[in-house]
């Protein structure tokens, strides 16, 4: 009772000092002007046709940096706690029975074309909706619907890694060219082309290619090391 | 105009109806699954809200590699929050 009465008072105090903060800044006005320059400098300065791309790139490219490393941080330790080679006695957490053959036909037909609608994600991040992430992730889907259908699909893990550290060596590797040029770090040092083209933007769709490649590469072995790798004593509990 | 609201009205009552079985529902896959359709609700608001960047992650992320990794982990742990609730969907389902 007295815990309950405490936990009350306590949600009380913080919701009363959280409202004093809230009432003091005007609802629905313009504080900033932020989001201004950015709208009007990605298509005039960097030549990119979505500004969400602009930003997440080029303005707030360090933190995009940041989040990367943070994705593959958890992808490493997820790896390193999960991942073991393969013993006698393993249970595979797959059907034990192959998957019916709409799904297998299916599959086949569906599995090219969302890997070619990840890389036009990522590809045109600078023009369209989308990005590195986005099409990582629509990759790794089409990768989890191949090990989901049929039980001999392997994912290389050599392969996985050696796609990831090429393509974080790269993002990094753009950056500190930057910094050699004499600008500074992850600043656009290519041609910037024009406005709505493909080869537009300067590093910034390099860059996306190689986040799009990297995220695919680690969202793809997070699904396996979680698919294959089962205790075999857990798994007759249900 | 009165077909977006319409379609708002249904979207939010999918997704909050989604929400609340989520945390009701007693076998966890069905919460899952639940979890799955909120993410696609969600990801409707974000492209009608004009976010289509967030929709896509949220799309990809949320309704297909959120769940499957869900689903694995309820195959390879219980399928129930409380043991109750297994032996009483095991006598219905002799019942039946």
């Amino acid at each position: 009772m007295i815990k309950k009465v405490l936990v009350i008072a306590l949600i009380a105090v913080i919701g009363f000092s959280l409202m004093n903060v809230m009432l003091q800044i005007p609802f629905g006005e313009k504080r900033e002007t932020v989001g201004d320059y950015y709208l009007q400098k990605s298509p005039q300065e960097l030549k990119v046709a979505n500004s969400v791309t602009a930003i997440v790139v080029s303005f707030r490219g360090f933190d995009t940096l940041g989040e990367v490393t943070v994705l593959f941080l958890a992808a490493m330790s997820l790896a390193s706690i999960m991942y073991r080679r393969k013993r006698k006695g393993d249970i595979e957490i797959r059907a034990k029975k192959p998957s019916s053959r709409i799904l297998q036909v299916g599959a086949q037909i569906i599995f090219p074309m969302v890997v070619v609608l990840g890389a036009y994600v990522f590809i045109h991040g600078h023009l369209t909706p989308g990005g590195g992430f986005q099409g990582g992730a629509i990759i790794a889907t089409a990768s989890l619907l191949m090990l989901i259908t049929y039980r001999k699909f392997k994912v290389n893990h050599n392969t996985i890694t050696w796609i990831e550290s090429i393509a974080g060596i790269v993002f990094v590797g753009i950056g500190m060219t930057g910094l050699l040029k004499g600008l500074t770090f992850l600043q656009n040092f290519l041609e910037l082309g024009e406005l709505n083209s493909l080869l537009s933007g300067g590093i910034i769709g390099i860059i996306y290619v190689a986040v799009g490649f990297k995220v695919a590469a680690e969202l793809t072995g997070v699904i396996d090391t979680v698919l294959l790798n089962n205790r075999p004593d857990n798994n007759d509990n249900n | 105009m009165i077909w977006q609201i319409i379609i708002l009205i249904v979207l939010i009552i999918l997704t909050v109806g989604a929400a609340i079985y989520a945390v009701v529902a007693k076998n966890l896959l069905y919460a899952v699954v639940s979890t799955g359709l909120i993410s696609l609700g969600l990801s409707m608001f974000f492209f009608i809200l004009q976010a289509p960047d967030v929709a896509l992650t949220e799309a990809a992320i949320g309704v297909a590699l959120t769940t499957i990794i869900f689903i694995i982990t309820i195959r390879n742990t219980t399928k129930y929050e409380d043991v109750s609730d297994k032996k009483k969907s095991i006598e219905r389902r002799k019942n039946d």
